[in-house]
């Protein structure tokens, strides 16, 4: 039996599990309904559209966030690793950095830019940042020297050689940044919405918390989960292929 | 690297950290009209306060002793399923993506089923703070295992060394290492799981403190309460950095 078929009989296990102590009453129904209910209902509230803009909104802010701190992350981590003296001094705050709670700034965020969008792209960009420069670091010191001698050997430039030759080497190191990234970004996302804001998924299921309304509350939930759960999975899988084909 | 030349970054990263953050509360204020960041003199004044205000230790204590509990619940738990899923390769390949897949998931987002489960409280926190902590302590745990050195087994093998002491004198010297690593990693996201924790389901504790004074609109306690968790947050992993270092450079690699 393959590894991946015991996975998803482990999966259907639990599901039923759940479901049986959901239906013989071991789980209480207020605390948690069973799961064929929740993707019956999350089906509901996918057809009414009613969530739609605040899916639209939770999403279109997790991939800013992402976006942003892939580009940031790898032109910042270029840059540092350019410049050893910097390199060494922030070493250890990068090392430091995912020992602080970020999401203790996030007021300080909504005060300088108000409610909307922008302070929690900020939280999501912030935690995934500095994954990023951490892995494109991590790539670039592997870089080969004879690769780089044979970039100056053809003449090429500071940032033809980092497009051309380094990153383009360093890319599966890069890949695992941005995998995390776009794990940060939705946490982060996600969590400064069920804080404090009014609109998107994290705050229609803190909504939907304070009323009790499980109906609404752990379809979104599962939703958020499926949602992440997959995009990782794709990179997961993606990110397995490009490292067998560096072996070769 | 020297000790002094450690020193001296660790000193110019500081003074930058301050510096930036100096300029940082003077445009606030300056760009937006609003204050909504105390200056790091106004925190410095006002944490000193704090800390001399017997009303601020049983909120420290209570967030101390669910960060302790919750971490006790990581470690052992994280140790053990990574043990379990890295005794076997089988049972490796079929947990690891399962543990990925959870380690990626917005973990935030569980809160309200945790409160549901547990109610508000300690329980509830410690349950928050072990939840972030366990899985990377399990996935290094496993990751050690697995990547052990062979040369190890089959020496021990060849000195005909007993299961047990195989497991005493090989495997577990072997993989603390990295093992340790996990810790590190967990130890910070335990802290951070179980002050989200407070923050949503606490009357208690710094993460409550926080809440409140954001509800209240609190700038300089919040400023105050944020340095004070940077600060222990960056000693204690700077630490944990400074053993794990040690660690890895006693044991060599796979190699």
């Amino acid at each position: 039996m393959t590894a991946g078929r015991v996975r998803l009989m482990i999966t259907i296990g639990i599901v039923g599990v759940l479901e049986a102590m959901c239906r013989l009453g071991a789980i209480d129904r207020f605390a948690m309904p069973p799961p064929s209910e929740i993707m019956w209902n999350l089906g509901r509230i996918l057809v009414s559209g009613q969530m739609w803009p605040a899916i639209a909104k939770t999403f279109a802010n997790v991939a800013a966030a992402g976006a942003a701190a892939i580009v940031a992350g790898v032109a910042l981590g270029t840059l540092i690793h350019r410049w050893a003296a910097l390199r060494e001094t922030l070493d250890p705050a990068f090392a430091a950095y995912y020992a602080i709670p970020i999401y203790a700034f996030y007021p300080l965020f909504i005060v300088v830019f108000g409610m909307g969008d922008l302070p929690q792209v900020l939280i999501g960009f912030m935690l995934a940042l500095v994954a990023v420069i951490m892995n494109t670091l991590n790539g670039l010191d592997r870089v080969p020297r004879v690769l780089l001698k044979t970039a100056r050997i053809q003449r090429l430039g500071r940032v033809s050689t980092a497009l051309k030759v380094s990153l383009p080497f360093a890319a599966p190191y890069v890949f695992t940044g941005i995998k995390l990234a776009v794990a940060y970004s939705f946490i982060g996302v996600i969590g400064a919405e069920l804080i404090m804001s009014r609109t998107g998924l994290g705050y229609e299921i803190g909504y939907a918390y304070n009323n009790f309304d499980n109906a609404v509350m752990y379809p979104l939930i599962v939703l958020v989960l499926t949602v992440a759960a997959s995009v990782n999975a794709v990179f997961y899988v993606w990110e397995k292929k490009l490292l067998a084909r560096r072996r070769k | 690297m020297s000790k002094r030349r450690r020193a001296v970054n660790a000193a110019l990263l500081i003074g930058g950290l301050v510096v930036v953050w100096q300029v940082v509360s003077w445009l606030v204020p300056w760009l937006t009209g609003a204050n909504a960041l105390a200056s790091p003199a106004e925190t410095l004044r006002f944490t000193y306060g704090l800390l001399a205000s017997p009303s601020f230790y049983p909120h420290a204590g209570e967030t101390a002793r669910a960060f302790a509990i919750a971490l006790i619940f990581a470690v052992s738990l994280g140790v053990s399923i990574g043990t379990a899923l890295g005794a076997s390769r089988f049972a490796g390949e079929v947990g690891e993506p399962i543990l990925v897949g959870i380690y990626s998931i917005p973990k935030i987002t569980l809160y309200p089923i945790v409160l549901l489960a547990f109610g508000i409280g300690m329980p509830a926190k410690v349950a928050f703070g072990a939840m972030h902590g366990i899985v990377p302590i399990a996935i290094f745990t496993m990751g050690a295992l697995r990547n052990l050195n062979p040369v190890f087994l089959k020496t021990a093998r060849v000195q005909r060394m007993s299961r047990w002491q195989i497991a005493s004198r090989v495997l577990f010297p072997a993989s603390v290492p990295e093992v340790f690593t996990g810790f590190r990693i967990g130890f910070s996201l335990t802290l951070i799981g179980t002050l989200l924790g407070e923050m949503f389901a606490s009357q208690r504790g710094l993460g409550y403190l926080l809440m409140q004074a954001i509800g209240l609109h609190n700038i300089r306690m919040i400023t105050a309460v944020t340095f004070i968790l940077v600060c222990v947050a960056v000693t204690a992993s700077a630490v944990l950095w400074a053993v794990d270092r040690r660690l890895h450079r006693r044991i060599p690699a796979e190699g």
